[in-house]
């Protein structure tokens, strides 16, 4: 077998044991590897309760991990959401994916729950489970610090020990496995920390000319795409390159999404992160976009989310508040994203102008659970719903919202209401062809033909996070050219089409698991706010309120394309088309 | 999508790379809608069923195009592709394969691997997954590489003397095409500059876009644009089209204080250092005129460089048109790109070729001068091919 170790490591924390499964070739190739073979092993257990003994804390890697595959360095972590009761999945960038591959192993599968905290160290020779009971509360930093930089770490801070749903697992320090509270499934099974040290090897390639052949020709895309590589792009400014984008074609979510303009955009964006923290290029193992920023005094700079959602959202004014909050979330190991739309939704309900001040405080209070963080921490929508204002809760699944308004592209909007975790950007990023104009441009005020798109981009960022890649190299690449890389690698001879195949069983796989939940079309819905109130006309832009009436009929449309039924249910005939009975 | 499809059907007879009749194009959401009935709809309703995709197209290409491919297709020498070595094949096409007949199943295997496929006696069949846009451009990147091919290939076998009737009759006939086009063509008056306002130079870049495009200096729609203007370079999006520019024009400071031109074309490095060179130039056009790509792409010592599979990156000749400098570097940035190699070679120069790619040149106060620079540095490679090979 090329391109995986063909080994799952099995660890139950309850008994404080673990074993080897051989996985068959048959199952690689029906869901690739990351993303995929993570739903393959939740499936079985989906309905349990996240803090139930049966529940497994999924992570896996896929073939391309550990090769000079570009963006290769990623991985998936999943579980069943405690704050959505969805699908939770993240896919995680770090040294984390090839360290576990490097130890030999494609995925490693934790179930049970261990009678005190533990960290657990897995290397070639197995595995050994480490009392923790001193590291109970210790932040994601002093985690760091303390565990060897040779190998990678998943961790958790004090917010996932403390309750907050949006809790993040937290990888080499400050790259976050975020968005859906995995960190409170890890707490649940007492697991501080994992550690993972691999040898010094690399995945074993059946044809490293092919391989180098289609590495080239993605290099050569990447080269060519202004977005990532260009002056202005994500190599240079990060993600943060994104927020003057937005803010310009005002779909940035400003006041708690009830304005789509934030006035002090200008004097907020990556420009002036740079110009104020002198920052250096970082990234995933294995990438050379090198996205992640790192300032002077080795600040971890924000993210376009965290940007924008701790300026415009909170109508803050000050950078280093915004990196300040970063550094609270990521030490304290927390969604930046539930975050600040948590507190969007705060400021709202309490009519309150957040100064700073508020914003760090609050922070605070939510990962220590003291305060009102009591009840923030259960995330924008509990807390909307205690406080009797369901209106001011901006999310979907009750997941909080990124940072493009959906009243700004109709696909986004359409993508929030019907991913499988929630309101994710990252599904579908239709942003790639709305805002980005790749592979060309589409009409980012109308739903026409954005039921397919959306329902293909769906399959094509499920394969490519099984693969694994970066979705950011996807705004220059296709699968067109993973499928040679793909080839080299495994050895198997495939095409973006058959990818794209896996890509569409791997995501109906979730909309099986959700199903399985109880979850239908009532629950493929955006925040009323989208289809009532306009946002920030301006600079020759109209942003009406979305049309209801279109919306629905795009979601009934996508329901058609993706093969459920009219109230979002799978149908039989497509499971068995898929493989999945 | 009904709209999407008729507005690039009509850009394939604008373009000339189709005839009216000819075009048959289908993109589907929920439900399938074409732009006409055909014998060939069936077929291709099964590849959409096939492919995840939201678009098709099959069309026989118009002449010269389609004895172009005729010829292509019946001298492969044993290979089930075309291999142009241009720069559009070698980032976005990499090869052109040819299936048997038009059957579905067929077609799916090819367009599983390819972004399009030449199917003898019915055209060129092609896919989108967003928007029937990529159809079109697919489509025209293929007839322009196919060119290419042709006349590069023509000019090898001439010089081996093995050149045959059928070639000598495709190529008198592709030129005469083009010649009559381009003598046809009726110049518009461009504006004149310099431009004192931020729309002014707006409209005009709009104006010359059009007029790129309306001229054929382009294949699809690709090319780019740009003007300074005080601190800032105004530049087309990244594919957005020559020809309808109105709204896809980024203003990009030269401090790089805002990232609102993150959707600025690839080529705003160069841009940006071709208009802060010591030339003092206000204008950079960019097109694709092809025998300004064709002969970037002729060299005499190919067959004993040891550099030439790697021309298009590593070239260390200084070569020349004329007075037109030629240079390595592909699109975009990176150590190979465009953005080391043209901004120095263009500097006293009215333009530069960039290997299999295309043509910069530069306007010193409006798009007057750079689109004559243009038109006349073309005029000059068709008829440095013609004396070439005749």
């Amino acid at each position: 077998m090329y391109g995986w170790t063909g080994k799952v490591l099995h660890i139950d924390a309850t008994k404080r044991k673990y074993e080897i499964e051989s996985l068959p070739l048959s199952v690689y190739k029906k869901y690739i590897g990351g993303k995929g073979l993570s739903g393959y092993y939740l499936k079985d257990h989906v309905s349990a309760e996240y803090d139930s003994y049966e529940m497994p804390l999924i992570f896996f890697t896929g073939p391309l991990n550990n090769t000079i595959s570009p963006t290769s360095g990623r991985m998936t972590i999943m579980s069943r959401s405690p704050l959505t009761g969805t699908v939770g999945d993240a896919s995680v960038g770090g040294k984390l994916g090839n360290q576990i591959k490097k130890a030999g192993y494609d995925g490693i599968i934790v179930s049970g729950k261990s009678s005190s905290l533990i960290g657990i160290r897995i290397s070639e020779a197995g595995v050994e489970f480490v009392d923790a009971a001193l590291l109970k509360g210790a932040t994601v930093s002093e985690m760091n610090l303390k565990l060897s930089k040779i190998g990678a770490n998943a961790v958790i801070g004090p917010a996932a020990e403390n309750g907050v749903m949006f809790s993040n697992i937290m990888v080499d320090g400050h790259f976050s496995a975020g968005r859906n509270g995995l960190g409170l499934i890890m707490a649940a099974k007492q697991i501080k920390y994992i550690y993972v040290i691999g040898n010094d090897a690399t995945t074993e390639v059946f044809d490293k000319n092919k391989l180098k052949e289609g590495r080239e020709e993605v290099l050569r895309l990447v080269s060519a795409s202004p977005a990532l590589m260009g002056d202005l792009g994500i190599s240079n400014f990060g993600t943060g390159a994104l927020y003057d984008l937005m803010d310009s074609r005002r779909m940035m979510p400003t006041d708690n999404f009830r304005a789509t303009s934030y006035r002090d955009a200008k004097r907020m964006n990556a420009w002036n992160y740079d110009n104020l923290y002198d920052y250096k290029k970082k990234g995933c193992s294995g990438c050379h976009i090198q996205c992640k920023k790192v300032g002077k005094n080795s600040v971890i700079m924000p993210e376009f989310e965290t940007m924008s959602h701790f300026s415009a959202l909170l109508e803050n004014r000050s950078i280093e508040t915004v990196v300040d909050a970063n550094v609270i979330c990521n030490d304290m190991g927390m969604d930046t994203i539930s975050a600040a739309v948590t507190l969007g939704c705060y400021k709202e309900i309490s009519n309150k102008k957040l100064t700073p001040e508020d914003i760090l405080l609050l922070l605070n209070d939510i990962a220590m659970s003291t305060g009102e963080g009591r009840e923030l921490k259960l995330g924008s929508c509990r807390y909307a719903a205690i406080k009797s204002v369901p209106y001011a809760s901006m999310t979907v699944k009750k997941m909080e919202l990124p940072g493009y308004d959906p009243r700004g592209a109709y696909g986004m909007a359409l993508a929030y209401a019907t991913s499988t975790r929630g309101a994710c950007h990252l599904r579908a990023y239709p942003i790639s062809h709305e805002i980005l104009r790749k592979p060309v441009v589409t009409d980012r005020f109308s739903f026409s033909g954005k039921a397919r798109i959306i329902k293909i981009s769906e399959d094509v960022f499920a394969a490519v996070d099984s693969l694994v890649a970066c979705k950011f190299i996807f705004f220059a690449a296709s699968l067109e050219e993973y499928a040679k890389i793909f080839y080299g690698v495994t050895g198997i001879k495939t095409s973006g089409q058959e990818l794209m195949k896996c890509g569409e069983r791997i995501y109906y796989n979730e909309r099986i698991m959700n199903a399985k939940n109880g979850f239908a079309a009532i629950d493929d819905d955006l925040p009323e706010r989208f289809f009532i109130e306009a946002g920030s006309h301006g600079e020759g832009i109209c942003v009406p309120p979305l049309s209801r009436e279109d919306f629905l009929e795009a979601k009934a449309n996508y329901y058609k394309i993706r093969g459920l039924d009219d109230n979002a249910q799978p149908k039989k005939k497509k499971m068995e088309e898929l493989g999945l009975v | 999508m009904q709209s999407l499809i008729e507005k690039y059907v009509g850009k394939l007879v604008e373009q000339g790379v189709c005839k009216a009749e000819e075009p048959l194009m289908g993109s589907i959401d929920a439900d399938l809608v074409w732009n006409k009935r055909t014998s060939e709809n069936k077929v291709l309703e099964r590849v959409i069923d096939g492919l995840n995709i939201n678009s098709i197209l099959l069309s026989k290409p118009s002449e010269p195009y389609a004895s172009i491919i005729n010829f292509l297709i019946t001298n492969l020498n044993g290979c089930d592709v075309i291999y142009p070595q241009d720069c559009e094949t070698r980032t976005f096409l990499h090869d052109i394969p040819v299936v048997d007949d038009l059957n579905s199943e067929m077609i799916i295997t090819a367009l599983k691997v390819r972004k399009a496929a030449i199917i003898p006696g019915y055209g060129i069949v092609t896919y989108g997954t967003v928007s029937p846009e990529q159809t079109f451009i697919t489509f025209s990147s293929v007839c322009f590489a196919c060119y290419v091919k042709f006349f590069t290939d023509y000019y090898r076998d001439i010089k081996n003397a093995c050149n045959t009737k059928r070639q000598d009759e495709i190529y008198r006939n592709a030129i005469d095409i083009y010649s009559k086009f381009i003598k046809n063509f009726i110049l518009p008056k461009l504006y004149n500059g310099p431009f004192e306002s931020s729309e002014r130079v707006m409209e005009a870049m709009v104006q010359a876009g059009k007029l790129v495009v309306d001229l054929r200096m382009v294949d699809s729609f690709f090319g780019n644009i740009s003007y300074k203007y005080g601190d800032v370079v105004y530049i087309s999006q990244t594919t957005s089209s020559l020809d309808e520019l109105s709204g896809c024009i980024d203003p990009c400071p030269l401090d790089n204080s805002t990232c609102s031109a993150l959707t600025a074309s690839s080529e705003l490095t160069a841009h940006k250092a071709m208009l802060c060179g010591e030339d003092d130039k206000l204008a950079v056009l960019h097109g694709h005129p092809k025998f300004s790509v064709i002969l970037s792409m002729l060299c005499d010592d190919h067959e004993s460089c040891e550099l030439s599979d790697n021309c298009h990156i590593k070239c260390s000749k200084e070569r020349f048109i004329n007075d037109v400098p030629i240079v390595p570097g592909e699109v975009g940035t990176g150590k190979h790109g465009l953005c080391n190699t043209l901004p120095p070679a263009i500097n006293g120069r009215r333009g530069t070729i960039v290997y299999g790619h295309g043509l910069f040149t530069l306007g010193k106060k409006d798009f007057v001068d750079a689109f004559e620079n243009l038109l006349d540095i073309e005029k000059m490679c068709m008829n440095e091919y013609k004396q070439m090979v005749e």
